[in-house]
């Protein structure tokens, strides 16, 4: 009885127990503070240093020699191009084979070895793609330093990352829907279409905007196929000469006048601007459209 | 003086002993036609042999009961009927099984016709979550592309026979996956009655249900069974000695017995089935 005097002392609280729990807590809090600040740091001080030249005239002005009325419209208009062309190459493509992979193709080797290549893929240095799209796009196939030609390398970067993220929205199909569609007489195409495309499109949808936020800001293959560094015209067409947002910002941080680097500042904070606008939409897509489909 | 009908079925039953006789007597007149037949049907997953060489008969419009313990191909079995095995990767079938005297199997026949002809009611419920309760009845119609003449009139009609109707006619616009789990198994057979199947496979749509479910379900069979030729898989045994006509004993992958329910389940002509249903394995 006298080892009992304290009936709690058995189960007391040390504090020697909670140390590791403690200490890891903090670990992870700081892991995610610090990268936090630093990315606010950065960006505020873009920020601070563009704020001379935001306007409505740096966004609707032609890039110039003088630095005070230098403007990115063509830029933009690349980018919206080069963005627009990327999808429209990506998403058919990147979902198509997604779709083979996920409901079509029967296991084998094949397709292990597909399977792969695609996760290598996603991981290979943008500029490479860039190298890849030099060659093929713009000398063999002949579309020349179009904007066309740097969709197409764009979309080969994004594919990857499509055809991944597509999968994965995909499998978030159960079978048993599959299963259900099928015992009513239904056939494979008939079930994707009506059954299995709906219920995913929310993840698909995501998984393309955060690619696309991820291309825009893009740089090394788009120089590397020869997208033009001085233009003061907007693409009028997929044969166009073109530059993008990355671009202008690259050539004015490479000029010595102190101004270009206010004007590249600008660049970069319109740049994450639209790369927060992307993803936002991604959200703001997949909230709405998971609401329309009950679980 | 016997019956003309009672002398003929002695020796129908031959070597079977006097009280089985009689009993058969008190059955339906003539042995009902088989509305499916499978033939010396084997069924593989890989190298897995799960069906080895059944034949057996599923009488029309009777409720025929597949009963045995967990692996003994009783799914794979049904899911061969409607050509629903070999959607599964990997899955393969030989041997034939007709639907009105015609191999499912053979080639040029679509699997797409065979289930709309034989329909089916899972395990798990699975209403499709995307759609309304009305929805989910017309799915069947709707994925095929098919116009339903009169959409409401047809789900009315589905619910109804699923014993649905008095507590959905309300809430047709709600989600299938806002009722309850026995409700939503109720919706799954209203949706494939209103393809107006000829049969309708069951594999343990109870498993997941609770008894007051379970028995509006059993109750549902009870009524079906007047209209649609029924197969239900169930590891129940008092679930298939309440709904079913005839039982099925798998093991292993055979078919070890198959006779009316009452005589499976009192004067098992097998060991292996006497040993499973009084509980000595399984």
């Amino acid at each position: 009885m006298s080892l009992r005097t304290s009936p709690i002392h058995d189960l007391a609280m040390r504090r020697a127990e909670l140390a590791p729990e403690r200490a890891f807590q903090a670990v992870g809090i700081l892991a995610i503070v610090l990268p936090l600040l630093l990315l606010l740091w950065l960006f505020g001080g873009a920020l601070v240093d563009a704020w001379p030249r935001l306007g409505w005239d740096f966004l609707t002005g032609f890039p110039s020699r003088k630095a005070e009325i230098a403007g990115i419209l063509p830029a933009l208009a690349g980018s919206a191009w080069l963005m627009a062309l990327t999808a429209l190459i990506a998403i058919p493509l990147g979902l198509g084979a997604a779709l083979y992979l996920e409901e079509y193709a029967r296991p084998s080797r094949l397709t292990a070895l597909i399977e792969l290549n695609i996760g290598t893929l996603a991981g290979v240095p943008s500029i490479l793609y860039g190298l890849l799209g030099l060659e093929i796009f713009v000398r063999v196939v002949g579309m020349g330093r179009s904007v066309l030609a740097g969709a197409c390398t764009l979309a080969l970067l994004l594919l990857p990352m499509v055809i991944i993220t597509s999968r994965e929205a995909l499998r978030t199909v159960p079978q048993s829907l599959r299963e259900a569609s099928f015992a009513l007489g239904a056939d494979r195409w008939q079930t994707l279409r009506r059954i299995v495309l709906p219920m995913c499109l929310p993840g698909v949808l995501t998984g393309v905007i955060l690619s696309l936020a991820r291309a825009i800001g893009e740089t090394a293959p788009l120089i590397t196929i020869g997208a033009l560094t001085y233009v003061a015209f907007l693409p009028d067409s997929v044969h166009s000469a073109f530059t993008a947002l990355p671009i202008q910002i690259f050539n004015w941080t490479s000029r010595p006048q102190a101004a270009f680097h206010v004007n590249a500042a600008a660049g970069i904070v319109v740049l994450i601007a639209l790369m927060l606008l992307l993803n936002g939409a991604a959200i703001w897509l997949r909230a709405r459209l998971q609401r329309r489909v009950y679980w | 003086m016997a019956p003309e009908e009672n002398g003929t079925r002695r020796s129908f039953t031959s070597g079977a002993g006097l009280e089985r006789a009689a009993r058969a007597a008190d059955a339906t007149a003539a042995p009902p036609d088989a509305k499916m037949a499978a033939h010396d049907l084997h069924a593989w997953f890989g190298t897995n042999e799960a069906l080895k060489g059944i034949t057996l008969s599923i009488p029309e419009k009777r409720v025929t009961a597949i009963i045995g313990p967990s692996g003994c191909g009783k799914s794979t079995f049904v899911r061969c009927l409607n050509r629903m095995h070999e959607v599964v990767p990997g899955a393969r079938v030989r041997g034939r099984v007709t639907l009105d005297g015609q191999d499912i199997y053979a080639s040029g026949v679509n699997p797409v016709r065979v289930r709309r002809r034989v329909g089916m009611v899972f395990q798990k419920p699975n209403p499709f979550p995307a759609m309304s309760i009305q929805e989910n009845v017309l799915a069947g119609l709707r994925l095929s592309g098919e116009h339903a003449p009169d959409p409401a009139g047809t789900a009315e009609k589905a619910l109804r026979q699923a014993a649905l109707w008095d507590e959905v006619k309300d809430i047709l616009k709600r989600s299938g996956s806002s009722l309850s789990g026995g409700q939503q198994q109720r919706l799954c057979i209203a949706r494939a009655l209103a393809l107006e199947p000829e049969v309708l496979l069951m594999d343990e749509p109870c498993s997941a249900l609770d008894p007051i479910a379970t028995a509006r379900i059993e109750e549902l069979i009870h009524e079906l069974r007047e209209r649609y030729t029924i197969a239900i898989v169930t590891h129940n045994m008092q679930q298939a000695a309440r709904v079913a006509d005839f039982t099925a004993f798998f093991y292993q992958g055979e078919l070890v017995e198959v006779d009316r329910t009452d005589v499976l389940f009192t004067h098992p002509s097998n060991r292996k089935t006497e040993d499973y249903i009084t509980g000595r394995f399984g």
